[in-house]
């Protein structure tokens, strides 16, 4: 049985030190992230926080920092009370130049059966990452109301 | 047909600053998906319906996605592309999922899963910004190669 996996793809027209910015600053995450903040100081093995709206929502230890190539760190849902209880996730983006745009692929594994965490992450990434496709592309991150993601816990 | 044997294989959600009207317009005119689908234009005639399954303007479109290849047809069977679109406060969340009559393995599956992703990565971007994305895309050759071992000639 595969294990279970998320994984999205998308193609940006951006260089990949934009999106690695995009990708490592609050200053972008908070336009196109529900106005989260990434609270780390990315050395491999220090702490990760994600932070929306001043709660903390998950944490998580910086794996791997390889601008503008590949970035990792693992992922614990700290809010909703189902899934606290699951064990931490790993979240991997890879840039890769594609002609004059960048493909950049998203995975978060390590999932344990029936998880809630998987169920939220599936409905989330998508939004996150079409709102950082069009703030690079238009200069407008999208704006989508948290309701609409169905998410339990997110409104 | 009946489409209720169709299971899901693929599935790639994307948000996109426009209106459904819109999004059903690039998805149903020559025109506008010549643009994003690898050069290949949308020429069904709505009328007819013979490809179109359902056909629910602006909010759900089904249609058969046959390639025009039958050895594979026969062997796969026909592939059932189910498009849903879903205003979301501004923008607009477009659903597109892959379903098969049948099992498939992933190898088969991956030619899709590749294409997918481009292609509604460049809708996105010719919605939002008039300009489609240029994708150069490898040949899918995980599938070719599934497809030779299945003993269905490639072109």
């Amino acid at each position: 049985m595969p294990k279970p996996e998320f994984l999205y793809v998308t193609y940006i027209e951006t260089t990949p030190q934009k999106l690695w910015q995009a990708l490592t600053s609050s200053e972008f995450s908070k336009r196109y992230w529900f106005n989260t903040e990434l609270k780390t100081d990315w050395k491999i093995g220090s702490p990760f926080a994600l932070v929306m709206n001043g709660t903390t929502t998950d944490v998580g230890e910086v794996l791997e920092f390889d601008p503008p190539r590949r970035l990792s760190y693992t992922f614990h849902h700290v809010l909703s009370e189902a899934a606290r209880k699951e064990r931490p996730t790993k979240v991997v983006f890879t840039l890769a130049p594609h002609g004059k745009l960048v493909k950049l692929t998203l995975t978060h594994e390590g999932f344990e059966a029936g998880s809630k965490l998987l169920e939220g992450i599936s409905k989330g990434w998508p939004a996150i990452l079409a709102s950082l496709k069009s703030l690079l592309e238009t200069g407008n991150a999208l704006t989508i109301p948290p309701v609409a993601l169905d998410i339990e816990g997110f409104e | 047909m009946n489409i209720d044997h169709f299971k899901p294989a693929t599935v790639y959600t994307i948000y996109i600053a426009s209106t459904p009207e819109k999004v059903w317009q690039a998805l149903t005119t020559a025109e506008f998906s010549r643009k994003y689908f690898f050069g290949n234009a949308v020429e069904v005639d709505l009328k007819i319906g013979g490809a179109y399954v359902e056909c629910d303007p602006p909010r759900k479109l089904t249609v058969t996605f046959n390639v025009n290849w039958p050895a594979l047809i026969e062997k796969l069977g026909p592939t059932l592309v189910t498009y849903e679109i879903e205003p979301v406060g501004d923008v607009v969340r477009l659903t597109m999922t892959e379903a098969h009559d049948r099992p498939l393995s992933d190898d088969i599956l991956s030619g899709g899963r590749q294409g997918w992703p481009a292609i509604l990565s460049s809708l996105k971007s010719l919605l939002e910004t008039g300009e489609p994305l240029v994708i150069k895309m490898a040949p899918p050759q995980r599938m070719l190669e599934a497809l030779k071992k299945m003993g269905i000639a490639t072109p």
